[in-house]
Order: structure tokens, then C-alpha cells, then sequence
């Protein structure tokens, strides 16, 4: 059932990826489709593998409660199901989920005749999230390499696999990373507080328009991106941010298993310095 | 699948600049100076000013480059004024605040802080007056401040790192110090003195808030370049009277996880998002070390980080560390495997029965905070 006022009219059959008008058809607001179902097997089932895991771990603290990866021991291969084969498996119901989800907004695009521009952009955190659990895991020769499924547990594993290196903040990609999420954070801010402040400009003004945002961004800062152009910076300083965590992480372990402070080194030992008394220190 | 998707500008239009709306306040200068950038119109306007500096503009670069000036000359006497020396260990250099034997004295000697403070003094008065532009503007302009108080709580962060906490802890050293390794080397040295700051939840809020203003604006900036075919990208038309843009992007939603924003909500949603995450960082850090000592024993006793035999509240094995350190992969084809650190490398994990801990090897010297108690 159409919630909306002008819900119906858009509801039309059409747009799937697969298996036609099978599955075709919403629950309440959701849109179903083969991927939806798929996206409710994998979440199910990889959601019942985590409360198992809890039922048989040690606390029911919902901070606490944590699915480990196996043991290094186990390398590459499966392990029994109490020894890590459960995150096994919740891994790959995970990814089977995600990558419904991405499949599902897919087709949802499609029936709405938009672009495909969110599930691409999904696909970049489906993308960070493959890096952490199966990619480094691969390149270094463990699944112990993954991160624990629990809410403190994942942080103590950040801390960890981080104060291997050093200090993490040294890690080029890791700058970038966080250059971009900062970015990110400020140009929300920037794109959000415009948007209401020519909306919502106060007792006794009318809403604004386009000419005053720009007017307004050009004077504080010399430039207005536009309305059209926030979206796509927006849109790419977020994904950016994402990829870069990524990379961060691929290249600590399989291309440097040091500390980040010594990666530095390569600057300091550059041949343009030897004109400098000190460089031969 | 070879649709348009909209991710540059194809063709860019060349018209008169705009030159501005008629204003309802005098300016005390005029704004001027305008010129157009081929390659900046290829994602947005084309169009470069004119900017308006005015009496709080002039002040706020004035100050700003005061500030730079004297963390860069301080940096570059460090080295010996050699100039070579300078830029090549730019990145180590540092502007440190007054050492803890200073207190929260405000005249300490120049090369002990005093060049510090001056610096903290001229850059703060830079963000403020650049403040009150972000607001004169807005006001000259008949919007709303919105922007003014979305900036107020990154200044609100800023001066909780550089003045408020340190005023509470009765120290100016407990101040970060400029520079670009030692701003990391400092944050990395807070997180470890104060018991780890991933258990401090506002840390961790203000994290979720930091991801989520990138996973919200992935998600906006997505729909609207979705809905541009449809003139999503006219916002406050889409606001004030809602066409087919906002109604599919709005739909995609709904359809896809059961809710949606509307062309306005979003934008709230977008800047509480942004304003909390320094809101909530700003009161993390106020809190660490004078109301909290150690963020993982009040973790511990408020019961949501383990006691320290950590591998007891695991399914099956132990974390992987630090016996399972990752192991250098064999991409030399010598056969030989070296263990990823070096032996004493790795930092244990904080033991909450001992002093703060030692700084780590590779970073610079902590500086030590006042006795918590």
C-alpha cells in the first residue's frame, strides 16, 4: 500500500535485474525484489550466527559480546565453527547482504528512472569492508588478520592492529583518509547550514534564493561551488575518504610492516638535502 | 547503463559575472574582483568572487598571518635558520605550548611558550573574527546564521584543545603543540595517557558523527546527482514546492530501508550531524583527564570494556594479538618470513594498575599531565 500522497503513481512494475516480476512487489515501504530477498536470507542468517556465538560466549553484554575471527593457526582454511568458523560465516553472509543491498538499490534506481549513483557509491564501503575482512586477511595468509564483530572489541582490534605500526597517524594514506573525512564533515556542515539558512531565514524575511547562496559563499570565501557542484564534491570527498581507509589498511602488513614514524625516512634521506650541513647526520 | 550520469559539467556557459544582489547594509568596502576558471566550472560555477573581506576579513588574515609567521619562524630557528634544514624536516617541526613548570602563567619566557601562547592568541582571534564575518555576511545578505553556528562548534573543539582544557588542568602544557608530526605524535600520547580514548563515548560519538556526515553526504550528494536529470539539484524550489526530483529521490529511500528525508529534513539532518561531531568531540576531550583519568577503567567499571584478560570474553580463540602478529607476506621470493615488528615494538595494551604510560618509542616526548588527582 502506497503510503505518500503521490506514492502510487511511481509504483510501477518494471526495472529488475532478474527473475521479472517474480519478487516484484513492496511490504509496507519496503521495496522487495530478488535481492530483497536475498538481502533477508543473508541478514537472517548471518544475524542468528552472531546470537549463537553470544549464547555460547561468555557474556551477554550487548558492549562485550564479540565474534572472533579464527585462530592464525587455521591460516586460510575453515575452521570449526567455535574457533572463528562462525565469523567465517557471518562474514560471508555479511558481504552476501551488502552486496543485495547495493543489487537491490540497483533496480530501485531503475524503476524510478534516477541514477545509479548510490548503490556506486555503496559500493565503495562494501568495497572498505571486503579490504578489512578478506582482502589484507588474503595478502598476509590469515583470517586471524580480520577484525572481531563486537562494538568494543573491533575498537580494541583498531587500537592493536594501529600500535603495531607505531602510531598510525603516520600512515601517508591514513592522513589522506582522515584529510578527507574532516573535509567531508566540514563541507556537510557548509552545504547544510545554507540550504536552511536561505529556507529558514527568520521572522519577517522571505526564503532566498540560489543568487544568495552564492553571493553569500562568494563574499566570505571568494567561491561558491553551486548547487549542482556541492553534490558532486560532496559526493566525492566522502568516497574518497572511503577508499583511502582502505588503503590505509592494504598496505599496512602486506607493504610495510614497520613502524609508519620510519616510513618518513625516505624523505629525510633524499638526495636533494646534500647541500645541507646537516643532511649528512 | 550509458545514461548521462552527471559527474561533470560538458558544457560550460559564459555570461556576464554576477555581480551580487543589492544589499541592505553599506559595505565598508566594496566587494570586487571576479574572474572565471575553466577548470573549477567543469564541476561547479565557473565564477571566482568577488569576495568581500571588510573590516573583519582584513583582521582575521592580519591575525591568521601573524599566527603562521611566528610558528614558522620559531620552526625555522629551530633548525638553525638553515633554510634547507627547514624544509626538509618541516613535517618534525613544532611550535611546543610553555613546559608544565609554567603553570598556566600567560607571560612565560618567549622560548618557552611565550611564542606559543602569542601564536594560540593571533590564530584564535583570526577564527573569531572570521566568525563574526560568516555572521555579517549572512545578516547582510537576509539568510539565516546557520552557517555562523555550524562554525561556532568547530571553534568550540579548537579552543577545548587549547584553552579550556588546559585552563582546567591548571597547565598551558597540556596544550597541542603546532606542527605536523607533532599534532599526531601529541594526539597519539593523549589517547595512550588517558587509558585509551576509543572507551571515552564521547569520542565515540563524535566518531559516529564523523563517519555518518560521510555516510550522509555520500547518500545526499548520490540522490540529488540521481535526481539531477530531474532538476534535483534546485533545492529550496524542491523545498518550497516539491516536483519529481525530490519525490523519487525521496521514494529511493523509502523503498530501500523504510524511510526517507525530505528535500529540507536532509539538510537538518546533514547539519547536526556536522555541528555534534566537534560538539561531542569538544566535550570528550574537556572531560579526559580532569573528570575521567583513565577513559578504560571507568570503562571497566561501568561495565562495557572487558577486564584485562581480554581473550576471556571471546568465542573460541584469543584475539590474534600480539602473538599472531601479521606476518610480511613472502613477496621477495627469498623464503624468509620476518615477523612484522621489530622485537619490543608493539604497545601493550594500557594495564589499568599503572601510571600513565610511558610515551612510545618513535613518538615524541609526552608531556606528562597533572596528577589527576
Amino acid at each position: 500500500m502506497a503510503l505518500l500522497s503521490f506514492e502510487r503513481k511511481y509504483r510501477v512494475r518494471g526495472g529488475t535485474l532478474i527473475g521479472g516480476d517474480l519478487f516484484d512487489f513492496w511490504v509496507g515501504p519496503f521495496y522487495v525484489g530478488f535481492f530483497g530477498v536475498t538481502t533477508i536470507f543473508f541478514a537472517t542468517l548471518g544475524t542468528a550466527m552472531i546470537v549463537y556465538g553470544a549464547a555460547i560466549g561468555p557474556t551477554w553484554n550487548v558492549w562485550l559480546i564479540s565474534i572472533n575471527p579464527p585462530d592464525a593457526k587455521y591460516g586460510l582454511g575453515l575452521a570449526p565453527l567455535k574457533e572463528g568458523g562462525i565469523w567465517q560465516i557471518v562474514t560471508i553472509c555479511a558481504i552476501g547482504a551488502f552486496v543485495s543491498w547495493a543489487l537491490r538499490q540497483v533496480e530501485i534506481s531503475r524503476k524510478l528512472g534516477i541514477g545509479l549513483h548510490v548503490p556506486f557509491a555503496f559500493s565503495f564501503a562494501i568495497g572498505a569492508y571486503i579490504t578489512l575482512v578478506v582482502i589484507r586477511p588474503v595478502l598476509l595468509g590469515s583470517w586471524a588478520n580480520g577484525f572481531p564483530y563486537g562494538i568494543f572489541s573491533h575498537l580494541d582490534w583498531v587500537s592493536n592492529t594501529g600500535y603495531q605500526y607505531l602510531n598510525f597517524h603516520y600512515n601517508p594514506a591514513h592522513m589522506i583518509a582522515i584529510t578527507f573525512f574532516f573535509t567531508t564533515c566540514f563541507a556537510l556542515s557548509l552545504h547544510g547550514s545554507l540550504i536552511l539558512s536561505a529556507t529558514n531565514p527568520g521572522k519577517g524575511e522571505v526564503v532566498k534564493q540560489p543568487e544568495h547562496e552564492d553571493q553569500f559563499f562568494r563574499e566570505v570565501m571568494a567561491y561558491s561551488i553551486g548547487t549542482l557542484g556541492i553534490h558532486r564534491l560532496g559526493l566525492f570527498l566522502a568516497l574518497a575518504a572511503v577508499f583511502f581507509s582502505a588503503v590505509c589498511m592494504i598496505i599496512s602488513g602486506p607493504m610495510w610492516t614497520l613502524g609508519w614514524p620510519e616510513w618518513w625516512d625516505w624523505w629525510l634521506d633524499l638526495p636533494i638535502w646534500a647541500a645541507s650541513s646537516g643532511a649528512a647526520t | 547503463m550509458s545514461n548521462y550520469q552527471n559527474i561533470f559539467t560538458q558544457v560550460q556557459v559564459r555570461g556576464p559575472f554576477e555581480e551580487g544582489l543589492p544589499l541592505r547594509r553599506d559595505y565598508s568596502s566594496q566587494p570586487s574582483g571576479a574572474f572565471f576558471s575553466w577548470l573549477l566550472g567543469k564541476i561547479g560555477n565557473a565564477q571566482v568572487g568577488p569576495l568581500h573581506l571588510g573590516f573583519t576579513g582584513v583582521a582575521s588574515l592580519f591575525c591568521g598571518f601573524i599566527a603562521i609567521e611566528i610558528i614558522g619562524l620559531n620552526m625555522w630557528a629551530s633548525v638553525g635558520w638553515d633554510p634547507i634544514e627547514f624544509v626538509r624536516q618541516l613535517p618534525w617541526l613544532a611550535l611546543e605550548p610553555p613546559p608544565p613548570e609554567q603553570g598556566l602563567n600567560i607571560m612565560p619566557p618567549l622560548a618557552q611558550g611565550g611564542w606559543w601562547l602569542m601564536a594560540g592568541f593571533f590564530l584564535t582571534a583570526a577564527l573569531i573574527l572570521w566568525w563574526v564575518r560568516t555572521y555579517n555576511r549572512a545578516k547582510a545578505l537576509g539568510l539565516g546564521t546557520h552557517v555562523a553556528w555550524a562554525f561556532a562548534s568547530a571553534i568550540w573543539l579548537y579552543l577545548v584543545l587549547g584553552f579550556i582544557r588546559p585552563i582546567l588542568m591548571g597547565s598551558w602544557s597540556e596544550a597541542v603543540p603546532f606542527g605536523i608530526f607533532p599534532h599526531l605524535d601529541w594526539t597519539g600520547s593523549f589517547s595512550i595517557t588517558y587509558g585509551n580514548l576509543f572507551y571515552n563515548p564521547f569520542h565515540a560519538l563524535s566518531i559516529v558523527f564523523l563517519y555518518g556526515s560521510a555516510l550522509l553526504f555520500a547518500m545526499h550528494g548520490a540522490t540529488v546527482l540521481a535526481i539531477s536529470r530531474y532538476g534535483g539539484e534546485r533545492e529550496i524550489e524542491q523545498i518550497t514546492d516539491r516536483g519529481t526530483a525530490f519525490e523519487r529521490g525521496a521514494l529511493f529511500w523509502r523503498w530501500t530501508m523504510g524511510f526517507n528525508a525530505t528535500a529540507e529534513s536532509i539538510h537538518r539532518w546533514a547539519w547536526w550531524f556536522a555541528v555534534l561531531c566537534t560538539l561531542t568531540g569538544g566535550i570528550g576531550i574537556l572531560l579526559t583527564g580532569t573528570a575521567v583519568p583513565n577513559w578504560y577503567d571507568w570503562a571497566v567499571e561501568h561495565d562495557f570494556a572487558p577486564g584485562y584478560d581480554v581473550s576471556s570474553t571471546y568465542v573460541g580463540t584469543p584475539m590474534p594479538v600480539p602473538e599472531a602478529l601479521p606476518v610480511a607476506p613472502d613477496v621477495s621470493g627469498t623464503g624468509t618470513l620476518e615477523p612484522a615488528l621489530p622485537e619490543g615494538g608493539i604497545i601493550p595494551a594500557p594495564d589499568p594498575a599503572a601510571a600513565p604510560a610511558a610515551p612510545i618509542e618513535g613518538t615524541a616526548p609526552l608531556t606528562q599531565p597533572a596528577d589527576p588527582t
